[in-house]
């Protein structure tokens, strides 16, 4: 049996309670390195809530998150980005005001060198600029051409392209994607998946979240299913069909029993296949 | 049974609850009405019975026993001013057994806090109000007040329309308006006259505004025009003893050293000529005294104040006022607490000035150069009766 | 164009270059002479009011001839300038779409502190000076503090803090106005020099330069950047990592320092202290704010409109005024101008993507 490598970036028993709502409840979660993990679940299942707590955007009310095995405190998103863990939100939380390349270096401006940068603290526009047009060119993103355009002016699509390529240049270690595709055309789509793709090959690993289950079923290497809250389940492309995944999101199946007449695959990162959630149902 | 017959036969009993409903709601209503109209006129016939008859009750006739409740509401408690009469008031009222609630606006023009703060009389019970009037707003609930047995004072300006309050106290403004105005047309002596005219408000009309404004150009001879609004009269003409006047404008300066400085300014810019400046109050006079400094002007105009402070005065000995004319706010203030007492205990109304529509506390000029046909004090001698510091 | 097959469905539909390329055409029209404004006054918000102000002045020119004189011009910069600086803070608070309804009574306090403590206190001008501007800036901390900690509406907070700022002056005054003697160093800001013919006040400078600090600041360093982005949108610059309640907090605490040079130039411009003198400061500053391009409800705006703003109410002041209008009518004017500003802000506020 192959060795199993340590998560890149491991949850423990994530707790997060809104008033009366139990937000999660005592969820595990565990990201290797190089890979693609796929959140899913339905409506309120608590998807949003869990990749917020690994981003920094909610404290979770108990539990553990360890990166790298070191166990870490993200107490505001600042201390997630400096730790390497890069987040697409729903709400993209892009400054419409501001220029994309002001967003994209935004909460981490580039100053001029020497007096100007130091004491009058005055920040460089024209390397941002630079920057950010040699970023997107590399990520192979072709909807954005005038990196001076106010991110308002911009079509959903393009805005999204924006928060992707500012969480792809920055995410050194892991890169959270919250309904990336949601608001994109074809083409578009087929960008960003090509771009995930990409991630993963420079060795980065990135959660996913998707309600498309054709993509996820195409993109992913194992899948993370929420279900009220709770962790119902790890299941892989490979052992499991997508009608699988949608029984043990609706709560009509347990993960045990949902396996495809295709048969665990002993490539999958042992145990993760076959992993129950303490709750289900 | 068809429709129309249920409808007649439950109609017809509906109908006749409903009536009853509605005369039990009459009379209901109707006895709340009564009850309500006995209570009030119990409570206001008591309280003007202990009013008047209070001698009954608690007349020693002396200023000893009960305490009588007197609220004083003034403008602002950031004018001078104001808070001499508060002084003057806290001493008359420790004389006479007076029980002295002090209230203010928090700033000149705030109606609303004046208004709360005779509800607070009503409820209190007090005997009197002695008020200086923030705006017109706040005549319904004087009146209320007067419905409800207490005695009001207008103090230093007369309300609109004055007979809202019982009596008003207060300086003959338009007389102190006027000794300024006789000054300078004596002192011009018929030279020509360029008159810029610093007034309190250009979006509300005071009556204390109105006063002296027409008061300084009646003093000089000058028709104001309409009696109820300023900057009403001919920009051009003569002047009592006939000197050409010309009136280079009329600017507010809520009675404050800034605004008086700008107003000051504008005039100047309008007309660089200007000799002769009426000022609304000591603080405008201040602003505008810094304005004409500033241009060099200082000493080619005569500089008029209203007020009579104790700093006032001085500024007349230094020459930086023309003349002064004085106001005797604590003597307001005082007389009045005075007459709510002597009233509360049973005696007369007080009553107002023969020949006048109120209470005439009494003003002076005060200048150092004395010129014909007028009567003035010089500074030092004005300094026993000044009020503040 | 339709495919059809046999049966006459039709089987595919490709788009006709025809019908595309009209959609083509209408989208990359030349834009219109209204649109090109919009355009230009969306990338520059200081540039309306700046158009307005050279329209007033051109027509108050035409009214009198007295406007244009050097010593009205210098008038207008002296008569607008603690209104101005006043405003240069009032316009970091509402780019973070707050309001500090009281910036005016804590800058009448420390006025008051500073000429009260240099006369019956006894004390130096430049110390004076120091303990007054330290009380405008805490003044300012705590009200950002209410703001950021407490999680109030900026709104109900500092009509709380106009209130208590009142009372605390009231307190402190005892009503008295306290002319200092002149050469008395607080009395700077009113001492002018000259330019040519133009004489210019130290406090107009004072007011200049605030503008300056600030306009860079909020242009080219980060931290500018950031207080858009917050007043822009609170919650996706916390998303982004930017720290909102620090960010919000700096712009009272920043603005506190433009009160003390405000309260400095009140001083000189009244000669001492005075509490009934700078009254209306609140409202004038929001005025000035609003009238400057500066939207209330966040995020954009350049703090160059407000002296703009600033001016243009001084200007209609004053022109009005040589023009012998009716005091009256300098009210109305300036209410329409509030109204024709904000109308006009929100028009180019509106988005054509």
């Amino acid at each position: 049996m192959t060795e199993q490598a340590a998560p890149v970036l491991e949850a423990r028993g994530l707790v997060k309670v809104f008033g009366r709502v139990v937000g999660l409840d005592n969820v595990d979660l565990e990201l290797y390195s190089g890979e693609i993990l796929a959140v899913i679940g339905d409506n309120g299942a608590g998807k949003s809530t869990l990749i917020k707590c690994l981003s920094g955007a909610l404290v979770a009310d108990r539990g553990t998150i360890y990166l790298n095995g070191k166990e870490m405190r993200f107490r505001n998103p600042q201390d997630a980005r400096d730790a390497g863990i890069e987040t697409v939100y729903q709400q993209l939380a892009v400054a419409p005001a501001l220029d994309i390349a002001s967003n994209l270096f935004l909460a981490r401006e580039i100053r001029r060198k020497g007096f100007l940068g130091k004491v009058l603290r005055m920040i460089d526009t024209g390397e941002m600029k630079r920057e950010s047009t040699d970023q997107i060119k590399s990520l192979g993103i072709t909807t954005l051409q005038n990196i001076g355009q106010a991110v308002e002016t911009l079509s959903g699509g393009q805005r999204q392209a924006v928060a992707v390529a500012r969480a792809a240049a920055f995410g050194t270690q892991v890169v959270i994607l919250d309904e990336p595709t949601a608001a994109l055309g074809v083409r578009e789509t087929r960008q960003v998946i090509k771009l995930i793709r990409d991630l993963r090959a420079s060795g980065k690993s990135v959660i996913l979240i998707s309600h498309d289950m054709p993509h996820v079923f195409e993109l992913a290497d194992r899948i993370h299913i929420q279900r009220l809250g709770a962790k119902a389940g790890v299941i892989t492309p490979k052992t499991h069909t997508m009608e699988d995944a949608v029984a043990i999101m609706t709560g009509a199946r347990q993960v045990e029993t949902a396996r495809s007449s295709a048969g665990a695959s002993s490539d999958a990162p042992s145990s993760a296949a076959a992993d129950g959630g303490t709750r289900g149902g | 049974m068809d429709s129309s017959t249920m409808r007649t036969v439950t109609g017809r009993a509906v109908r006749a609850r409903r009536r009853r409903t509605a005369v039990t709601a009459t009379i209901a209503l109707g006895a709340a009405a009564a009850l309500a109209a006995c209570s009030s006129s119990s409570s206001s016939s008591s309280s003007s019975s202990s009013a008047a008859g209070g001698a009954t009750a608690s007349s020693t006739g002396s200023s000893s026993g009960q305490a009588v409740g007197v609220s004083l509401i003034l403008k602002t408690l950031t004018n001078p001013y104001f808070v001499s009469m508060e002084k003057d008031a806290q001493a008359a009222a420790a004389k006479d057994n007076v029980h002295l609630t002090v209230a203010a606006g928090k700033q000149d023009g705030d109606t609303q806090s004046q208004i709360a703060a005779i509800d607070n009389a009503i409820s209190r019970g007090d005997k009197g109000i002695l008020i200086t009037t923030n705006g017109n707003a706040i005549n319904t609930a004087l009146n209320q007040a007067k419905q409800a047995g207490l005695f009001v004072i207008a103090l230093d300006t007369a309300l609109t329309p004055p007979n809202v309050a019982d009596i008003t106290f207060a300086t003959d403004n338009t007389q102190a308006g006027r000794l300024n105005g006789q000054y300078a047309a004596a002192a011009l002596g018929g030279k020509p006259a360029v008159i810029a005219m610093l007034d309190l408000f250009n979006n509300q009309v005071v009556s204390v505004d109105i006063d002296r404004d027409h008061g300084f150009l009646e003093g000089m001879g000058i028709n104001p025009g309409n009696p109820n609004q300023n900057g009403q009269e001919a920009k051009t003409g003569t002047y009592k003893g006939g000197g050409k006047y010309t009136i280079a404008c009329h600017q507010p300066t809520t009675g404050a050293i800034d605004g008086g400085r700008t107003a000051m300014e504008n005039c100047l810019s309008a007309n660089p000529d200007i000799n002769v400046v009426y000022a609304i109050n000591e603080p405008a006079a201040e602003g505008a005294y810094a304005a004409l400094k500033a241009a060099g002007k200082q000493n080619q105009v005569m500089l008029f104040a209203i007020d009579g402070s104790c700093a006032g005065l001085k500024l007349v000995q230094s020459g930086e006022f023309t003349s002064d004319t004085t106001q005797y706010p604590g003597k307001m203030a005082a007389l009045g607490v005075d007459a709510i007492a002597k009233l509360a205990r049973g005696g007369s109304k007080p009553s107002v000035t023969a020949g006048k529509a109120f209470f005439d506390t009494g003003t002076s000029l005060v200048a150092t150069k004395s010129v014909s046909g007028v009567t003035m004090q010089s500074p030092t001698a004005a300094a026993s009766a000044c009020w503040g510091s | 164009m339709n495919r059809f097959n046999s049966k006459g469905i039709p089987v595919a539909i490709t788009t006709d270059s025809a019908a595309s390329a009209a959609v083509e055409d209408f989208l990359n029209r030349p834009p219109s002479i209204g649109q090109r404004i919009h355009s230009v006054l969306h990338r520059q918000p200081a540039l309306s009011p700046a158009v307005v102000l050279v329209l007033a002045c051109v027509g108050f020119s035409l009214t009198s001839s007295r406007f244009y004189q050097l010593t009205n011009l210098s008038l207008l910069l002296q008569q607008a300038a603690v209104v101005g600086t006043l405003a240069a803070g009032q316009t970091l608070i509402i780019l973070t779409a707050g309001i500090d309804l009281a910036i005016g009574a804590v800058m009448v306090l420390a006025s008051l502190v500073m000429v009260k403590l240099a006369s019956s206190g006894g004390v130096p001008g430049v110390p004076a000076l120091l303990i007054g501007a330290a009380i405008a800036i805490l003044a300012e901390t705590v009200t950002g503090l209410l703001v950021t900690r407490i999680k109030l509406p900026p709104f109900i907070v500092t009509l709380g803090m106009l209130s208590i700022f009142t009372a605390i002056s009231l307190i402190y005054a005892q009503g008295q106005t306290i002319l200092l003697n002149p050469g008395a160093f607080l009395l700077w800001t009113g001492n002018s020099f000259a330019i040519g013919s133009l004489h210019l006040t130290y406090g107009v400078v004072l007011m200049l330069g605030v503008y300056v600090v600030f306009a860079y600041a909020l242009r080219y360093t980060a931290w500018g950047r950031h207080l858009y982005a917050v007043g822009d949108d609170a919650e996706a610059a916390r998303l982004a990592g930017i720290r909102v309640n620090r960010v919000l907090l700096s712009a009272y605490v920043v603005a506190g320092f433009a009160v003390a040079v405000a309260a400095w130039i009140l001083v000189g411009r009244v000669g001492g202290g005075d509490p009934n003198s700078g009254l209306n400061a609140n409202l004038e500053s929001i005025t000035a704010v609003v009238i400057g391009g500066t939207s209330l409800f966040g995020g954009r705006g350049a703090v160059m409109g407000s002296l703009i703003g600033a001016l243009i109410v001084q200007v209609f002041d004053n022109g009005l005024a040589l023009a012998g209008l009716d005091p009256n009518y300098q009210v109305l004017a300036v209410g329409i101008l509030v109204i024709v500003a904000v109308s006009v802000d929100q028009w180019i506020r509106s988005v054509k993507a």
